[in-house]
């Protein structure tokens, strides 16, 4: 049940009627995982974290760098050198103290990554690197666990909700592991709102999944192109070779 | 026949695959990404999907990072 503090600090989404108390209650019951304290993550928690969800699980083995403080506002230059999981929880508490927030801090490898999801209503993947994505795309489908995958790079941001139980392709029918590109935020550079605006997209659809209110838009790839200003949905079918959502998966 | 590649229409031989279409368009192996009418073609798919005339071509990178 919400509580008087819970009625004043969530009041703006109180008077939502497509989030009410109802919605608000579903947010409080929510736990939510976060891979990924970077660009995406930090946004996306910051945001989740102030919605009330009431558990956030957060998991990213990186400290933070002075290269990271153009694009992750939960850091600061007194959090350089630190973990950005812990640092995030920390930060988070202050945002919001009524929640419960658990930092992780290590990047979660197959095993620690299938028992966390299986524990958690939604996924958000806001890594940086190929290989966690299909780690973490293989693991939501295994438990059926819905997945909102954020990514972005110089003035490119890409978008895409995946939920195990409906008939859309996944992550592995958008991309095969060997399409990955030989560059990262590290090498090619971000642009910092680019990736922000990525991961506010993420906060938005779980917030929306949670809540129940609106249409989430599962099985679409959303393409932002910052340079033109403009957003691009493309379908995803089920690829019917893929191994992990395909017809005959093969984990 | 006629393809519509991201906006702009450009001549190619009749009866292209995706793959022929990404070699004829000199696109790198790595980091490109393929929709036909607004619908992602999955690398798998790339050889065996022929394209016809007036498809709408979104070529798109691969974004891993964040
Ligand atoms: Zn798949």
């Amino acid at each position: 049940m919400l509580n008087d503090q819970d009625f004043m600090r969530y009041s703006r989404h109180l008077m939502l009627e497509d989030i009410e108390e109802a919605g608000q209650q579903r947010l409080k019951q929510a736990k939510v995982l976060i891979i990924g304290l970077g660009g995406l993550g930090s946004v996306a928690a910051h945001y989740l974290a102030g919605a009330g969800v009431g558990k956030l699980l957060l998991a990213d083995g990186d400290k933070v760098d002075v290269t990271n403080l153009h694009r992750q506002p939960l850091f600061d230059s007194f959090s350089i050198g630190y973990n950005k999981a812990e640092q995030a929880k920390r930060r988070l508490a202050c945002i919001n103290p009524h929640i419960d927030i658990e930092a992780f801090e290590q990047n979660l490898d197959a095993s620690n990554l299938a028992v966390q999801i299986s524990h958690c209503q939604l996924v958000l993947d806001c890594t940086d690197n190929m290989a966690s994505r299909q780690a973490i795309n293989a693991a939501c489908y295994q438990a059926g666990v819905p997945l909102l995958v954020g990514a972005a790079i110089r003035f490119e941001g890409q978008f895409l909700a995946l939920e195990p139980a409906q008939s859309h392709g996944c992550y592995r029918c958008l991309y095969h592991p060997e399409q990955s590109p030989p560059m990262n935020c590290a090498n090619s550079g971000v642009v910092g709102p680019v990736v922000g605006i990525v991961g506010l997209m993420q906060a938005l659809e779980a917030i929306k999944y949670l809540t129940g209110a609106g249409n989430v838009p599962f099985g679409q790839l959303k393409l932002f192109d910052a340079k033109v200003h403009q957003w691009q949905s493309l379908g995803l079918n089920k690829d019917p070779h893929c191994p992990v959502c395909g017809d005959q998966p093969c984990n | 026949m006629q393809l519509i590649i991201n906006d702009t229409p450009q001549q190619f031989a009749q009866g292209l695959t995706v793959s022929e279409l990404l070699e004829a368009l000199k696109q790198p192996a790595l980091g490109v990404a393929v929709a036909v009418n607004a619908q992602v073609v999955s690398k798998s798919q790339w050889s065996q999907t022929r394209l016809q005339d007036a498809d709408r071509i979104t070529l798109f990178k691969v974004v891993a990072g964040g």
